[in-house]
Protein backbone atom coordinates (compact mmCIF):
# COMPACT_ATOMS: atom_id res chain seq x y z
CA UNK A 1 0.00 0.00 0.00
CA UNK A 2 1.62 3.11 -1.14
CA UNK A 3 1.44 6.38 0.69
CA UNK A 4 -1.68 8.05 0.70
CA UNK A 5 -1.56 11.01 -1.49
CA UNK A 6 -3.18 13.65 0.62
CA UNK A 7 -1.92 14.55 4.00
CA UNK A 8 -3.16 17.08 6.74
CA UNK A 9 -0.36 19.41 8.46
CA UNK A 10 -0.04 22.16 10.66
CA UNK A 11 3.08 24.53 9.63
CA UNK A 12 4.27 27.95 10.06
CA UNK A 13 5.68 29.41 6.70
CA UNK A 14 9.56 30.16 6.94
CA UNK A 15 9.58 31.76 3.59
CA UNK A 16 8.75 31.90 -0.09
CA UNK A 17 9.80 32.17 -3.82
CA UNK A 18 8.49 32.56 -6.81
CA UNK A 19 7.97 29.94 -9.14
CA UNK A 20 7.41 30.19 -12.76
CA UNK A 21 4.19 32.82 -13.62
CA UNK A 22 1.51 32.54 -11.04
CA UNK A 23 2.93 30.05 -8.44
CA UNK A 24 4.97 29.76 -5.13
CA UNK A 25 6.83 27.52 -3.34
CA UNK A 26 6.69 27.99 0.18
CA UNK A 27 9.49 26.83 2.56
CA UNK A 28 7.40 25.32 5.71
CA UNK A 29 8.26 23.97 8.73
CA UNK A 30 5.94 21.54 10.13
CA UNK A 31 5.69 19.31 13.42
CA UNK A 32 5.84 15.98 12.16
CA UNK A 33 8.06 16.21 8.69
CA UNK A 34 10.73 19.07 9.83
CA UNK A 35 11.41 21.77 7.02
CA UNK A 36 9.54 21.07 3.67
CA UNK A 37 9.24 22.58 0.56
CA UNK A 38 6.20 22.64 -1.42
CA UNK A 39 3.91 24.28 -4.45
CA UNK A 40 1.31 26.72 -3.75
CA UNK A 41 -0.45 26.95 -7.00
CA UNK A 42 -1.40 30.18 -8.34
CA UNK A 43 -1.01 32.37 -5.37
CA UNK A 44 0.37 35.13 -7.34
CA UNK A 45 -3.04 35.71 -8.64
CA UNK A 46 -5.07 38.29 -7.22
CA UNK A 47 -8.17 35.91 -6.11
CA UNK A 48 -5.81 32.95 -5.01
CA UNK A 49 -7.43 31.45 -2.29
CA UNK A 50 -4.66 30.52 -0.70
CA UNK A 51 -2.18 33.77 -0.81
CA UNK A 52 -3.44 34.97 2.00
CA UNK A 53 -3.11 32.22 4.45
CA UNK A 54 0.68 31.41 3.16
CA UNK A 55 2.01 34.42 4.23
CA UNK A 56 5.76 34.40 5.58
CA UNK A 57 5.54 33.76 9.49
CA UNK A 58 1.74 32.63 9.72
CA UNK A 59 0.88 29.30 11.09
CA UNK A 60 -1.58 27.22 9.15
CA UNK A 61 -3.23 24.30 9.00
CA UNK A 62 -2.27 22.73 5.18
CA UNK A 63 -3.64 19.92 3.18
CA UNK A 64 -1.07 18.65 0.80
CA UNK A 65 -1.29 16.36 -1.98
CA UNK A 66 2.01 14.34 -3.11
CA UNK A 67 3.64 15.51 -5.96
CA UNK A 68 6.67 13.87 -8.21
CA UNK A 69 9.50 16.31 -6.44
CA UNK A 70 7.83 18.43 -4.64
CA UNK A 71 4.12 18.49 -2.92
CA UNK A 72 1.59 20.48 -3.63
CA UNK A 73 -1.01 22.66 -1.26
CA UNK A 74 -4.02 22.43 -2.17
CA UNK A 75 -5.77 24.06 0.78
CA UNK A 76 -4.57 26.44 3.55
CA UNK A 77 -6.29 28.07 6.47
CA UNK A 78 -4.43 30.41 8.85
CA UNK A 79 -4.88 29.38 12.21
CA UNK A 80 -2.43 32.50 13.47
CA UNK A 81 -1.76 35.22 11.15
CA UNK A 82 0.74 37.47 13.40
CA UNK A 83 -1.01 40.08 12.60
CA UNK A 84 0.25 42.11 14.92
CA UNK A 85 3.62 40.90 14.28
CA UNK A 86 2.89 42.17 10.65
CA UNK A 87 2.15 45.75 11.22
CA UNK A 88 5.68 46.68 13.72
CA UNK A 89 8.56 47.07 12.20
CA UNK A 90 10.46 46.05 15.30
CA UNK A 91 8.97 42.93 16.10
CA UNK A 92 8.88 41.85 12.43
CA UNK A 93 12.40 42.19 11.89
CA UNK A 94 13.08 39.66 14.70
CA UNK A 95 10.48 37.32 13.51
CA UNK A 96 12.14 37.44 9.83
CA UNK A 97 15.38 36.41 11.59
CA UNK A 98 13.99 33.61 13.68
CA UNK A 99 12.64 32.19 10.84
CA UNK A 100 15.81 32.52 8.89
CA UNK A 101 17.60 30.76 11.26
CA UNK A 102 15.10 27.58 11.53
CA UNK A 103 15.42 28.03 7.55
CA UNK A 104 19.09 27.83 7.65
CA UNK A 105 19.70 25.19 10.36
CA UNK A 106 16.92 22.87 9.67
CA UNK A 107 16.46 20.42 7.31
CA UNK A 108 13.02 17.05 6.63
CA UNK A 109 13.43 15.54 10.11
CA UNK A 110 10.62 12.55 11.14
CA UNK A 111 10.02 14.28 14.41
CA UNK A 112 10.17 18.16 15.22
CA UNK A 113 8.15 18.49 17.61
CA UNK A 114 10.49 19.91 19.69
CA UNK A 115 11.95 22.75 17.59
CA UNK A 116 8.23 23.69 15.95
CA UNK A 117 6.83 24.18 19.42
CA UNK A 118 9.93 26.56 20.14
CA UNK A 119 9.47 28.11 16.77
CA UNK A 120 5.85 28.67 17.72
CA UNK A 121 6.20 30.18 21.14
CA UNK A 122 9.22 32.42 19.72
CA UNK A 123 7.27 34.05 17.11
CA UNK A 124 4.34 34.57 19.23
CA UNK A 125 6.96 36.35 22.25
CA UNK A 126 8.16 38.11 19.39
CA UNK A 127 4.76 39.33 18.48
CA UNK A 128 3.38 40.10 21.91
CA UNK A 129 5.85 40.22 24.81
CA UNK A 130 7.63 43.02 26.19
CA UNK A 131 11.00 41.18 25.47
CA UNK A 132 11.58 40.90 21.84
CA UNK A 133 15.00 40.64 21.79
CA UNK A 134 15.49 38.48 25.10
CA UNK A 135 13.12 36.13 23.27
CA UNK A 136 14.94 35.73 20.53
CA UNK A 137 18.38 35.04 22.24
CA UNK A 138 16.77 32.22 24.56
CA UNK A 139 15.77 31.12 21.53
CA UNK A 140 19.00 31.13 19.46
CA UNK A 141 20.51 29.29 22.40
CA UNK A 142 17.75 26.91 22.34
CA UNK A 143 18.23 26.17 18.79
CA UNK A 144 22.00 26.14 18.85
CA UNK A 145 21.36 23.25 21.47
CA UNK A 146 19.00 21.47 19.66
CA UNK A 147 21.34 21.39 16.80
CA UNK A 148 24.51 20.00 18.50
CA UNK A 149 26.12 23.84 18.89
CA UNK A 150 25.47 24.39 22.47
CA UNK A 151 28.13 27.14 23.58
CA UNK A 152 30.11 25.06 26.43
CA UNK A 153 29.82 27.52 29.42
CA UNK A 154 31.55 25.87 32.40
CA UNK A 155 34.79 25.18 31.82
CA UNK A 156 37.56 27.17 29.13
CA UNK A 157 37.16 25.17 26.28
CA UNK A 158 41.11 25.17 25.51
CA UNK A 159 42.27 24.46 29.11
CA UNK A 160 39.57 23.11 30.43
CA UNK A 161 39.93 25.28 33.83
CA UNK A 162 37.15 25.59 35.44
CA UNK A 163 35.66 29.28 35.28
CA UNK A 164 35.58 32.29 37.38
CA UNK A 165 32.73 35.08 36.78
CA UNK A 166 35.60 37.88 35.48
CA UNK A 167 37.82 38.21 32.42
CA UNK A 168 36.82 35.52 30.49
CA UNK A 169 36.59 35.81 26.81
CA UNK A 170 33.84 34.48 24.19
CA UNK A 171 35.15 32.07 21.12
CA UNK A 172 32.39 31.01 19.08
CA UNK A 173 34.70 29.25 16.90
CA UNK A 174 36.10 27.19 19.91
CA UNK A 175 32.49 26.58 20.95
CA UNK A 176 32.43 28.27 24.40
CA UNK A 177 34.01 30.75 27.29
CA UNK A 178 38.33 30.51 27.42
CA UNK A 179 39.46 31.33 31.10
CA UNK A 180 41.44 34.55 31.41
CA UNK A 181 44.60 32.92 30.32
CA UNK A 182 43.48 30.92 27.35
CA UNK A 183 41.37 34.42 26.58
CA UNK A 184 44.88 35.90 26.08
CA UNK A 185 46.35 34.35 23.85
CA UNK A 186 43.84 33.05 21.55
CA UNK A 187 41.57 35.15 19.52
CA UNK A 188 37.95 35.57 21.53
CA UNK A 189 35.83 38.48 22.28
CA UNK A 190 35.66 40.06 25.52
CA UNK A 191 32.63 38.85 27.98
CA UNK A 192 31.35 40.81 30.28
CA UNK A 193 30.82 39.22 33.47
CA UNK A 194 27.31 39.87 33.54
CA UNK A 195 26.33 38.81 30.09
CA UNK A 196 28.56 35.37 30.75
CA UNK A 197 25.63 35.21 33.68
CA UNK A 198 23.14 35.60 31.55
CA UNK A 199 24.53 33.24 28.84
CA UNK A 200 24.56 30.10 31.25
CA UNK A 201 20.80 31.46 32.63
CA UNK A 202 19.54 31.40 29.15
CA UNK A 203 20.55 28.12 28.38
CA UNK A 204 19.60 25.92 31.61
CA UNK A 205 16.37 28.40 32.42
CA UNK A 206 13.18 28.26 30.76
CA UNK A 207 11.78 31.24 29.08
CA UNK A 208 9.25 32.10 32.17
CA UNK A 209 12.13 32.59 34.12
CA UNK A 210 14.47 34.61 32.07
CA UNK A 211 11.84 36.86 30.84
CA UNK A 212 11.36 38.44 34.42
CA UNK A 213 15.23 39.54 34.16
CA UNK A 214 15.88 43.30 33.15
CA UNK A 215 18.56 43.88 30.37
CA UNK A 216 19.45 46.76 29.68
CA UNK A 217 20.58 47.86 26.29
CA UNK A 218 24.87 47.40 26.54
CA UNK A 219 24.51 44.17 27.75
CA UNK A 220 21.95 42.94 25.42
CA UNK A 221 24.27 44.09 22.43
CA UNK A 222 26.80 42.17 23.90
CA UNK A 223 24.68 38.90 24.29
CA UNK A 224 23.85 39.35 20.72
CA UNK A 225 27.02 39.76 19.77
CA UNK A 226 27.87 36.83 21.24
CA UNK A 227 25.24 34.29 19.87
CA UNK A 228 25.20 36.18 16.81
CA UNK A 229 29.05 34.83 16.43
CA UNK A 230 27.75 31.62 17.61
CA UNK A 231 25.26 30.89 15.11
CA UNK A 232 27.58 32.37 11.92
CA UNK A 233 30.07 29.69 12.90
CA UNK A 234 27.33 26.66 13.18
CA UNK A 235 25.87 28.29 9.49
CA UNK A 236 29.51 28.87 8.63
CA UNK A 237 27.31 32.00 6.80
CA UNK A 238 25.87 35.06 7.51
CA UNK A 239 22.15 35.96 8.49
CA UNK A 240 20.96 38.23 5.96
CA UNK A 241 17.58 39.16 8.27
CA UNK A 242 20.30 40.42 10.62
CA UNK A 243 21.56 42.87 8.99
CA UNK A 244 17.43 44.06 8.73
CA UNK A 245 17.21 43.66 12.65
CA UNK A 246 20.32 46.33 12.85
CA UNK A 247 18.57 48.26 9.98
CA UNK A 248 15.58 48.83 11.99
CA UNK A 249 17.02 49.79 15.23
CA UNK A 250 19.41 52.40 14.05
CA UNK A 251 15.96 54.01 13.12
CA UNK A 252 14.57 53.59 15.97
CA UNK A 253 16.84 55.84 16.92
CA UNK A 254 16.07 57.25 21.03
CA UNK A 255 14.50 54.08 22.09
CA UNK A 256 11.31 54.68 21.16
CA UNK A 257 10.41 51.60 19.85
CA UNK A 258 8.71 48.92 22.26
CA UNK A 259 10.45 47.06 24.87
CA UNK A 260 13.99 46.32 23.56
CA UNK A 261 14.77 42.94 25.84
CA UNK B 1 17.51 20.95 -27.13
CA UNK B 2 20.20 19.19 -29.18
CA UNK B 3 17.84 16.83 -30.76
CA UNK B 4 16.08 20.15 -31.69
CA UNK B 5 19.28 22.17 -32.94
CA UNK B 6 20.06 19.40 -35.44
CA UNK B 7 16.37 19.46 -37.37
CA UNK B 8 16.18 23.52 -36.63
CA UNK B 9 18.56 26.32 -38.24
CA UNK B 10 20.97 27.71 -35.78
CA UNK B 11 19.82 31.00 -35.81
CA UNK B 12 16.03 29.88 -35.61
CA UNK B 13 16.97 27.98 -32.49
CA UNK B 14 18.48 31.09 -31.19
CA UNK B 15 15.29 33.24 -31.72
CA UNK B 16 13.13 30.27 -29.66
CA UNK B 17 15.78 30.10 -27.20
CA UNK B 18 15.33 34.30 -26.98
CA UNK B 19 11.63 34.02 -26.69
CA UNK B 20 11.25 31.19 -24.41
CA UNK B 21 13.20 33.10 -21.96
CA UNK B 22 10.79 36.09 -21.72
CA UNK B 23 7.92 35.54 -18.91
CA UNK B 24 5.30 33.69 -20.10
CA UNK B 25 6.35 32.09 -22.80
CA UNK B 26 6.65 28.23 -22.61
CA UNK B 27 8.58 26.52 -25.64
CA UNK B 28 5.49 26.00 -27.61
CA UNK B 29 4.86 29.80 -27.35
CA UNK B 30 7.97 30.28 -28.17
CA UNK B 31 8.74 28.29 -31.48
CA UNK B 32 5.71 29.93 -32.91
CA UNK B 33 6.88 33.63 -32.59
CA UNK B 34 10.05 32.33 -33.99
CA UNK B 35 8.35 31.14 -37.13
CA UNK B 36 5.96 34.43 -37.25
CA UNK B 37 8.87 36.45 -37.27
CA UNK B 38 10.40 34.37 -40.23
CA UNK B 39 7.31 34.63 -42.17
CA UNK B 40 6.62 38.80 -41.21
CA UNK B 41 7.72 41.39 -43.56
CA UNK B 42 11.05 42.95 -43.01
CA UNK B 43 9.97 46.46 -41.92
CA UNK B 44 8.03 44.28 -39.21
CA UNK B 45 10.83 42.78 -37.50
CA UNK B 46 13.01 45.66 -38.33
CA UNK B 47 10.68 47.36 -36.30
CA UNK B 48 10.60 45.31 -33.67
CA UNK B 49 14.30 44.88 -33.16
CA UNK B 50 14.74 48.81 -33.05
CA UNK B 51 11.44 48.85 -30.59
CA UNK B 52 13.72 46.07 -28.41
CA UNK B 53 17.28 48.27 -29.16
CA UNK B 54 16.02 51.13 -27.76
CA UNK B 55 13.52 50.40 -24.85
CA UNK B 56 17.33 49.39 -23.31
CA UNK B 57 19.16 52.78 -24.80
CA UNK B 58 16.32 55.54 -24.11
CA UNK B 59 14.55 54.46 -21.58
CA UNK B 60 15.96 56.08 -18.10
CA UNK B 61 14.81 56.69 -14.38
CA UNK B 62 13.16 59.82 -13.57
CA UNK B 63 15.59 61.28 -11.26
CA UNK B 64 12.55 62.58 -9.33
CA UNK B 65 10.40 59.49 -9.10
CA UNK B 66 12.06 56.76 -9.90
CA UNK B 67 9.58 55.71 -12.78
CA UNK B 68 11.03 54.25 -16.27
CA UNK B 69 10.73 57.04 -18.64
CA UNK B 70 12.51 58.79 -21.75
CA UNK B 71 12.08 61.87 -20.64
CA UNK B 72 14.16 63.11 -17.33
CA UNK B 73 12.33 64.37 -15.12
CA UNK B 74 9.46 62.59 -16.69
CA UNK B 75 5.82 64.17 -18.07
CA UNK B 76 4.20 63.23 -15.12
CA UNK B 77 6.41 64.98 -12.60
CA UNK B 78 6.49 67.93 -14.65
CA UNK B 79 2.83 67.84 -15.77
CA UNK B 80 0.76 71.02 -13.74
CA UNK B 81 -2.37 69.16 -13.59
CA UNK B 82 -1.00 66.45 -10.70
CA UNK B 83 -1.22 67.45 -6.98
CA UNK B 84 2.85 68.12 -6.17
CA UNK B 85 2.01 67.75 -2.24
CA UNK B 86 0.83 63.92 -2.60
CA UNK B 87 3.21 61.16 -3.35
CA UNK B 88 2.00 57.66 -3.94
CA UNK B 89 4.78 55.02 -3.03
CA UNK B 90 4.72 51.90 -5.16
CA UNK B 91 7.00 49.07 -5.46
CA UNK B 92 7.01 48.62 -9.27
CA UNK B 93 6.32 50.65 -12.17
CA UNK B 94 3.78 48.54 -13.10
CA UNK B 95 2.28 49.45 -9.81
CA UNK B 96 2.12 53.07 -10.79
CA UNK B 97 0.15 52.38 -13.65
CA UNK B 98 -2.12 50.27 -11.94
CA UNK B 99 -2.96 52.81 -9.70
CA UNK B 100 -2.92 55.23 -13.03
CA UNK B 101 -5.81 53.34 -14.05
CA UNK B 102 -7.88 53.34 -11.12
CA UNK B 103 -8.21 56.74 -12.22
CA UNK B 104 -8.73 58.35 -8.34
CA UNK B 105 -4.96 59.80 -7.58
CA UNK B 106 -3.95 63.07 -8.92
CA UNK B 107 -0.26 63.32 -6.69
CA UNK B 108 2.68 61.92 -8.25
CA UNK B 109 4.61 59.14 -7.73
CA UNK B 110 7.45 57.50 -6.05
CA UNK B 111 8.72 53.94 -7.56
CA UNK B 112 11.01 51.96 -5.27
CA UNK B 113 11.82 49.28 -7.63
CA UNK B 114 11.31 46.41 -4.90
CA UNK B 115 10.25 46.00 -1.62
CA UNK B 116 12.46 44.67 1.40
CA UNK B 117 12.84 41.38 1.36
CA UNK B 118 15.24 41.07 4.62
CA UNK B 119 16.05 37.33 4.29
CA UNK B 120 17.05 37.67 0.33
CA UNK B 121 19.55 40.09 1.49
CA UNK B 122 17.11 43.28 0.17
CA UNK B 123 17.50 45.81 2.49
CA UNK B 124 16.81 49.28 2.67
CA UNK B 125 20.27 50.19 0.82
CA UNK B 126 19.06 47.96 -2.19
CA UNK B 127 15.79 49.98 -3.39
CA UNK B 128 15.26 53.44 -3.57
CA UNK B 129 14.35 54.49 -0.06
CA UNK B 130 16.85 57.50 0.22
CA UNK B 131 15.46 59.43 -2.78
CA UNK B 132 12.18 59.39 -1.20
CA UNK B 133 13.69 60.67 1.99
CA UNK B 134 15.10 63.19 -0.15
CA UNK B 135 11.94 64.43 -2.17
CA UNK B 136 10.42 64.99 1.70
CA UNK B 137 13.07 66.25 2.82
CA UNK B 138 13.46 69.07 -0.12
CA UNK B 139 9.99 69.43 -1.56
CA UNK B 140 6.63 70.87 -0.11
CA UNK B 141 5.06 66.86 0.58
CA UNK B 142 2.02 66.68 2.56
CA UNK B 143 0.82 63.16 2.63
CA UNK B 144 3.03 59.92 1.46
CA UNK B 145 0.75 57.38 0.80
CA UNK B 146 2.51 53.88 0.52
CA UNK B 147 0.94 51.49 -1.99
CA UNK B 148 3.00 48.65 -1.57
CA UNK B 149 2.05 44.81 -1.83
CA UNK B 150 -0.14 43.71 1.00
CA UNK B 151 2.43 40.73 1.39
CA UNK B 152 4.62 40.39 4.13
CA UNK B 153 7.20 42.16 2.04
CA UNK B 154 4.87 45.23 1.23
CA UNK B 155 4.07 45.61 4.77
CA UNK B 156 7.50 45.36 5.99
CA UNK B 157 8.46 47.93 3.01
CA UNK B 158 5.52 50.45 4.56
CA UNK B 159 5.91 50.25 8.15
CA UNK B 160 9.89 50.72 7.23
CA UNK B 161 9.32 53.91 5.19
CA UNK B 162 6.75 55.71 7.93
CA UNK B 163 9.66 54.91 10.38
CA UNK B 164 12.35 56.83 8.41
CA UNK B 165 9.76 59.29 7.46
CA UNK B 166 8.59 60.21 11.24
CA UNK B 167 10.60 62.93 11.73
CA UNK B 168 9.46 64.68 8.89
CA UNK B 169 5.74 66.65 9.33
CA UNK B 170 4.29 65.05 6.76
CA UNK B 171 1.48 62.53 6.64
CA UNK B 172 1.80 58.97 6.08
CA UNK B 173 -0.86 56.68 4.57
CA UNK B 174 -1.16 53.08 4.01
CA UNK B 175 -3.88 52.08 1.35
CA UNK B 176 -6.73 50.50 2.68
CA UNK B 177 -7.12 46.57 2.21
CA UNK B 178 -9.84 44.75 2.41
CA UNK B 179 -11.56 41.94 0.24
CA UNK B 180 -10.87 42.66 -3.70
CA UNK B 181 -13.59 43.09 -6.85
CA UNK B 182 -15.56 39.72 -6.96
CA UNK B 183 -13.77 37.67 -3.63
CA UNK B 184 -15.62 35.54 -1.58
CA UNK B 185 -16.16 36.46 2.21
CA UNK B 186 -15.77 32.50 2.37
CA UNK B 187 -12.31 32.65 1.37
CA UNK B 188 -10.64 35.58 2.75
CA UNK B 189 -7.75 34.77 4.91
CA UNK B 190 -8.09 36.40 8.40
CA UNK B 191 -5.71 39.80 7.99
CA UNK B 192 -7.62 40.79 5.28
CA UNK B 193 -10.85 39.91 6.80
CA UNK B 194 -9.68 41.07 9.84
CA UNK B 195 -8.46 44.64 8.34
CA UNK B 196 -11.83 44.81 5.96
CA UNK B 197 -13.83 45.08 9.19
CA UNK B 198 -11.98 47.53 11.19
CA UNK B 199 -11.95 49.79 8.26
CA UNK B 200 -15.48 49.23 7.49
CA UNK B 201 -16.80 52.26 5.99
CA UNK B 202 -21.11 53.31 6.07
CA UNK B 203 -23.15 52.43 3.19
CA UNK B 204 -24.72 55.89 2.43
CA UNK B 205 -21.75 58.40 2.18
CA UNK B 206 -19.46 58.19 -0.71
CA UNK B 207 -15.82 57.81 1.26
CA UNK B 208 -14.04 61.13 2.26
CA UNK B 209 -10.59 60.78 0.25
CA UNK B 210 -8.96 61.72 3.20
CA UNK B 211 -10.09 61.15 7.38
CA UNK B 212 -13.24 59.74 6.11
CA UNK B 213 -11.64 56.08 7.11
CA UNK B 214 -9.84 55.17 10.08
CA UNK B 215 -5.94 55.30 8.14
CA UNK B 216 -3.35 52.77 9.14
Amino acid sequence: MAAPRVYRTEAVVLRQRGLGEADKICVLFTPGLGRIEAVAKGVRRPRSRLAGHLEPLSRSSLLLARGRSLDIITQAQTLDAHAALREDIDRLSRGLYVAELVDRFTDAAPDATGLYRLLVETLERVEAAPGIDLAVRWFEMQLLADQGYQPHLERCVRCDAALTPDGNGFAAALGGVLCPDCAARSASRPLSARAFRLLRYLQREPFRNVARVRVETGLSRELEMHLREAVHVALDRDVKAAGFVDAVRALAGAGDGPGKG
Amino acid sequence: MSARSTVTAAPIARLVEAFHRLPGIGPKSAQRLAYYILRAPPEETEALASALLEVKERVYLCRICQNVTDRDPCALCVGSDRDRALICVVEEPLDSLAVERAGSYAGLYHVLHGALSPMDGIGPEQIKIRELLDRVRDGDVREVILATNSNMEGDATASYVARVLRPFAVQVTRIARGLPAGADVEYADEVTLGRAMRNRLPLEAEPEPEGGAEVR
